[in-house]
């Protein structure tokens, strides 16, 4: 049989985990089941009282949860002389959008920091995922002399922060002469993000039959080619979540290298960009909020849509391993 | 297949970029925030070596034994509440009640949005004449009149704390919520078979099929809490007057904002050791947790 063959039994994309062999006979005993209780378990059930202490519960947890959003929404709506005024009121008492007009000319290159954010983000996604790939793919699959500890080396690289080796950086970036490019932001951001990525796609690799490569390789396949057409398609929904969790975290913490490795405007993300809001006498607050949502809505609706792989990520990162 | 001298070859090549990166952009420089702190490099092209001189002067001068207990007092606070509200709150979306699914998603936001931006909104908040929680403390009469929370030492410490805490509780729920999704149903059942009530079966069965999940959370968030440096940067840049200068905070300045490139790489050295402690009790702890559950 020829490898070609071979790959037929692999249905493309599939997830190993869910062998669609058996998922018929699952189902039909989920059927089952569901016969045999009643279609809320009665533990599930609550007494009156018991759903209007949750429902209480939840909404002073989203209330301390969602308040700076729900907030900073209504400051965007507000005049810029009603916000600095007392009594203070919630709700405003007239409404306005001049704030999303007037941000633009206030800070004309609010629309390049918008960009700016997304494209330092995708970037630093794309060098993770080529990166981690192979990386996780040799922990997960050989062995060899030394290999815990390189990986626990990886771990504890993960627990420093940028923060604390900003000086050396910033050293390495001069003589890199990276200062004051997009690479300043970059290559430090992506640095680490590699590690816990790493172990991330590592845990999903290990869950990949062994006998799927052996296979392929006996096959004669090389190790290169097992891996591009073998481990890769099975290994896909991991790295899309490897994906995710990276971009959300060179989204969410884009400050710090920016901040120090770059001084050039046109080059800002947004939460270092905003700053320009922050200018002359008093900071132009409502145009501020209205700045920051505009920027960050695209970002967060496509995350909404993909919120399930982001509890993926952050569970099989660390409960079972 | 694997134990062949070319599989290691083969391995070492597919490890080799990553490899090069992390010594690269990670271990290089940690090394050299060690030589350096031996050093009194500053703005000026070219250092000599001073031996032990700036750990003498950060031990020796000022006030750098309190600021690593602040350190650790904001960092406990701010973990243990954290792990608090994270519980209750994982323990609240776990109830089978009608839009659990809309409220899980709604607690995301604080984890995804650039955490700047959320600072930034905080700051707004925690404005004195106009902010929200001043405004409507005033207008509910629980305060007489407006009260400027970060222009105050203590208040201040407990807000960067409050705002930490809101930028890591969605994280540390979600986790808590997979967890507790992992235990299995049977036991409940069983309990509930027996008559246990809903707190007893909560203390007996979900509090202790916990412990792993806490332990690995809470030590995580430590090292993540200890190196927190966005937060306070914004709000406060560790003032009024030091009350919010933690650890890392205090390196910032030293190095970055007065350019003593040599002493500020000292107080950086000293940050490592903590966090590399704080990295062997989870390595440790993870391993004995592995270890229970292969018994």
């Amino acid at each position: 049989m020829s490898f070609h063959d071979s790959k037929v039994t692999l249905p493309a994309g599939a997830n190993p985990l869910a062998a669609s062999a058996s998922s018929v006979a699952e189902l039909s005993k989920a059927k089952a089941k569901a016969k045999a209780r009643p279609a809320k378990a009665m533990i599930d059930r609550y007494q009156w009282y018991e759903v209007a202490a949750l429902y209480a519960g939840i909404a002073v947890f989203l209330f301390f949860v969602l308040s700076p959003f729900i907030e900073g929404f209504l400051v965007s709506l507000k005049p810029l002389a009603q916000l600095f005024s007392t009594p203070y009121s919630f709700i405003p008492k007239t409404w306005s959008f001049d704030a999303y007009i007037n941000m633009w000319t206030s800070v004309p290159a609010l629309g390049m920091h918008i960009f700016n954010s997304f494209f330092i983000s995708s970037v630093v996604t794309l060098i993770v995922v080529a990166i981690v790939v192979p990386a996780a793919y040799s922990f997960a699959r050989f062995n060899f002399g030394g290999q815990a500890l390189l990986l626990g080396m990886f771990l504890a690289v993960n627990m420093f922060s940028g923060a604390v080796l900003l000086i050396p950086l910033f050293r390495l970036m001069r003589s890199l002469g990276l200062l004051n490019t997009y690479f300043a932001m970059i290559v430090p951001g992506a640095a680490f993000l590699i590690p816990s990525s790493i172990w991330l796609l590592r845990t999903y690799m290990m869950r990949i039959p062994r006998e799927l490569d052996e296979a392929a390789w006996v096959d004669g396949a090389s190790r290169l080619y097992t891996l591009r057409r073998v481990i890769l398609p099975l290994a896909m929904p991991g790295i899309v979540v490897v994906a995710i969790m990276t971009f959300i975290g060179a989204y969410a913490q884009q400050f710090i290298f920016a901040l120090t490795f770059n001084s050039k405007t046109e080059f800002m993300p947004l939460p270092v960009g905003l700053f320009a809001f922050f200018g002359k006498q008093e900071v132009i607050w409502n145009e501020l909020m209205a700045a920051s949502f505009v920027g960050i809505l695209p970002v967060m609706i496509v995350i909404i849509f993909l919120q399930r792989y982001l509890v993926a990520g952050l569970t099989a990162g660390a409960v079972k391993q | 297949m694997t134990s062949t001298r070319s599989a290691t070859i083969f391995a070492l090549a597919l490890l080799a970029p990553a490899l090069i990166y992390i010594l690269t952009i990670v271990a290089y420089p940690l090394v050299d925030t060690i030589i350096l702190s031996f050093t009194n490099a500053s703005l000026k092209a070219g250092y000599d070596f001073v031996g032990w001189a700036n750990y003498q002067r950060i031990f020796g001068v000022g006030n750098f034994t309190e600021v690593i207990l602040r350190t650790f007092i904001w960092t406990f606070f701010s973990v243990t509440t954290k792990m608090i509200i994270g519980m209750a709150g994982a323990v609240l979306l776990n109830a089978a009640i009608p839009g659990q699914a809309v409220f899980r998603i709604l607690t995301m936001p604080p984890w995804i949005v650039p955490m700047a931006i959320g600072i930034y909104m905080w700051s707004w908040m925690y404005n004195g004449q106009f902010g929200m929680i001043s405004g409507l403390l005033q207008n509910f009469g629980i305060v007489d009149g407006p009260v400027a929370w970060l222009a105050y030492g203590h208040t201040a410490f407990w807000a960067t704390i409050v705002t930490d805490v809101w930028i890591g509780v969605p994280m540390v729920t979600i986790y808590f919520l997979a967890a507790m999704q992992s235990i299995p149903k049977d036991l409940y059942e069983a309990a509930w078979t027996d008559g246990a009530g809903r707190f007893y079966r909560f203390r007996r069965i979900t509090v202790p099929l916990m412990v792993p999940a806490i332990i690995t959370m809470s030590l995580l968030s430590l090292i993540a809490t200890f190196n927190s440096f966005d937060i306070i940067w914004i709000l406060t840049q560790g003032g009024p007057s030091g009350s919010t200068t933690t650890m890392i905070i205090d390196t910032y300045k030293t190095a970055i904002g007065s350019r003593k490139y040599g002493e500020g790489a000292a107080r950086a050295v000293v940050i490592c050791i903590f966090v590399s402690l704080f990295c062997l009790a989870y390595f440790r702890a993870v391993r004995k947790l592995q270890q229970g559950e292969a018994k």
